[in-house]
């Protein structure tokens, strides 16, 4: 195959830029539509990029996904029983998990891989790109997109969950077990997170480092106001990020560098986050007890 | 009995934090007493070693500080990390004006550095304010953003305006006559500590003792009830910010001005970074209470001053300890630790209790014809 021309790779890096944060976006989606916020999803997409790339070193790409996945899975579980079975706040596990990863990733890139900074993924744990660029996990978190909000809007699972965060209270007398519903949705969020981390560690960027997130889990929490709880239309927003995002590096390799100075250009990404989500509030409408713990009377 | 109650969840997090990091440094090949060791007895009971944990305790005082003001005022104000950037550019910018104003190079100095510190941070506060009041952004987002925003542009001063000639990965470093007073000589610690336990006493007498700052109490435990007595919720949210960007924009501004050796912002921020995140952590300790900062900000600076010699003694990673935050400010998150203790302590006394009433039946028991399991008596 010829090689790609520059607008392919520049769209290709758009792809691989929003990825992780589609998939994030349309797991806390789900988790906010039943009324739990969950602020630890940077956290969560630092430990799954960790443990994604020890489970690939040792048992392939696909396992490395897998393990991501389900530290996701974990952390969300934590999350859940903090704030739908014991009814904590749910800004402050997320801000425990956060700093957690923000010592246990680089603790670990010390202990097990023996490197202070960051770590190469050696080519064999890393996955296959269809074509060699464009990766089957983008396209699943395309896909997902699309499966999320049928099961929001077009399956019964999707109404129970929308109602348990727009009136847990009436839920629960009509006898929808609001707690395992959040926690359902909230595991499952948090699942895609720690899946947006393996991916990036083993997939998109080829490496784990110890701020690999950079901010991307509070850019996705973003999103999902940005889209307006809409998985369809966080695809939209989420491209418009990853554009930035990519744009941000492009620029860096173009003649604008000798104008615009390399790190004024990376606040590009956050500048545009703050925009969007300033602009179009006021249009858009959150589910209507989300991040309040349900309490019975 | 409320605070005590408080106190002690504070302290079942602690002990939840160290056990659980015990149990990871153990699995990583560490003896977690060696480490635990060489941590407390260096940075509390040698005399440089608590000198530094002060040292290290006093920009998170007041980090915490900003958080705490914000929850009490009913929001998350997490933009505490930028806007100590911010107070540190002040700082860096008066520094470098003073090798062309000699003027600068006094306490006059010291001063200014202060103000243009301060009034950076609040601005940066402030445009997480307003976002929050005017178009209802949510503030962690925005404070998360602006945060790495203020990264990027401390960077950006850095490296083309405010860099030492003669080392370029640090900004020129404050001239001598406006450096904040070493306390112990020899040591690290300087005023700065003096500074932020002089401002969190101030924000207690603010918060406790003046209108404005009962205006943003009520505001912040029920906005509804504080608009319906007259107040205005908004007007506390802005005081709140400012406050909190008042805070870490003294952080900031004193590590540039009061830390030896460097005084002045490192390349990648290094010496700044994440104080802003452990000053949430402080305030989570400390209950959001102006004093528990206080106290909770020295026990922070124990765990960090004592990470560098856990690290050179024991060899442990400096990271452990946020690690053992990050568990610490997870078990604050469930409410009521000390509750489930007490909860769990009284059932197993019950069932302690219930085991030994079936050993005392099987001896001089009648009647209802229930056999323990297993007894052989007749």
């Amino acid at each position: 195959m010829a090689a790609p021309s520059g607008s392919l790779l520049f769209a290709i890096g758009v792809l691989n830029a929003m990825t992780p944060i589609l998939l994030t976006a349309i797991g806390e989606i789900l988790a906010e539509r039943a009324g739990v916020v969950n602020i630890g999803l940077e956290g969560i997409i630092m430990l799954g990029a960790m443990t994604g790339v020890m489970a690939a070193e040792a048992a392939g790409p696909w396992v490395g996904l897998l393990a991501g996945l389900l530290t996701g899975a974990a952390l969300g579980l934590l999350h859940a029983v903090i704030t739908a079975y014991l009814k904590g706040d749910h800004i402050i596990p997320g801000i425990g998990i956060n700093t957690l990863a923000l010592g246990l990733v680089p603790f670990m890139l010390i202990v097990h891989w023996h490197s202070a900074g960051q770590h190469q993924v050696p080519s064999y744990a890393r996955v296959p790109d269809i074509a060699g660029y464009i990766s089957p996990v983008s396209l699943t978190a395309i896909a997902l997109s699309v499966i999320m909000w049928y099961i929001l809007f077009r399956t019964p699972w999707g109404l129970v969950v929308r109602s348990v965060g727009e009136n847990p209270e009436a839920a629960d007398t009509v006898g929808i077990h609001v707690e395992r519903v959040q926690a359902i949705a909230v595991v499952i969020g948090a699942s895609l997170a720690g899946l947006a981390g393996a991916f990036m560690s083993l997939d998109w960027l080829g490496t784990l480092t110890k701020e690999i997130a950079a901010g991307r889990g509070f850019i996705a929490l973003a999103l999902v106001v940005f889209s307006n709880w809409d998985p369809l239309q966080a695809l939209g927003g989420a491209a418009l990020f990853g554009f930035f995002d990519t744009l941000s590096i492009w620029v860096k390799n173009t003649t604008l560098k000798q104008v615009v100075p390399s790190s004024l250009i990376n606040t590009l990404p956050y500048v545009v986050t703050l925009i969007a989500v300033a602009g179009v509030l006021g249009r858009v409408r959150p589910p209507k007890h989300v991040g309040v713990p349900y309490k019975r009377e | 009995m409320e605070a005590l109650l408080r106190f002690g969840e504070s302290i079942v997090a602690l002990i939840i934090g160290l056990a659980i990091g015990a149990v990871i440094l153990y699995y990583a090949g560490y003896s977690p007493w060696e480490a635990y060791y060489q941590l407390f007895y260096n940075a509390v009971l040698d005399k440089y070693g608590f000198a530094r944990s002060l040292a290290e305790a006093a920009p998170l005082i007041l980090t915490g500080i900003t958080f705490a003001v914000g929850v009490r005022a009913g929001l998350f104000n997490i933009g505490a990390e930028g806007q100590l950037y911010f107070g540190a550019l002040g700082a860096a910018i008066v520094a470098w004006l003073a090798y062309r104003m000699p003027v600068l190079n006094s306490p006059l100095g010291t001063i200014a550095a202060y103000a243009l510190g301060v009034i950076l941070a609040s601005l940066l506060a402030l445009i997480a304010a307003v976002l929050k009041v005017w178009r209802g952004v949510h503030e962690v987002v925005s404070t998360i953003m602006l945060n790495w925003i203020a990264f990027w542009i401390v960077e950006f001063m850095r490296i083309h305006y405010l860099f030492d000639p003669h080392d370029a990965t640090k900004t020129i470093p404050v001239p001598p006559g406006a450096r904040l007073p070493i306390l112990l000589p020899d040591s690290e610690l300087s005023a700065t500590i003096i500074v932020s336990v002089g401002f969190a006493l101030l924000t207690y007498y603010l918060l406790w003792y003046t209108v404005t700052g009962y205006e943003l109490r009520a505001s912040g435990l029920s906005p509804k009830a504080a608009r319906y007595a007259g107040m205005d919720p908004n007007k506390s949210i802005i005081i709140a910010f400012i406050v909190g960007g008042v805070a870490a924009g003294l952080a900031g501004a004193g590590e540039v001005l009061g830390r030896p050796p460097h005084y002045a912002i490192t390349s990648g921020l290094s010496n700044l970074l994440n104080m802003g995140f452990d000053g949430i952590t402080v305030a989570l300790i400390g209950a959001n209470h102006p004093i528990g900062v206080i106290f909770a900000g020295i026990l922070l600076g124990v765990l960090k001053s004592g990470a560098s010699y856990m690290q050179i003694f024991a060899g442990v990673p400096l990271e452990m300890v946020r690690i053992i935050e990050g568990i610490i400010v997870i078990a604050l998150a469930v409410p009521g630790t000390l509750h489930m203790v007490r909860e769990y302590l009284q059932r197993r006394k019950k069932l302690t209790q219930l085991r030994e009433q079936e050993a005392g039946k099987s001896h001089g028991f009648e009647g209802s014809g229930l056999q323990p399991s297993g007894a052989q008596q007749q």
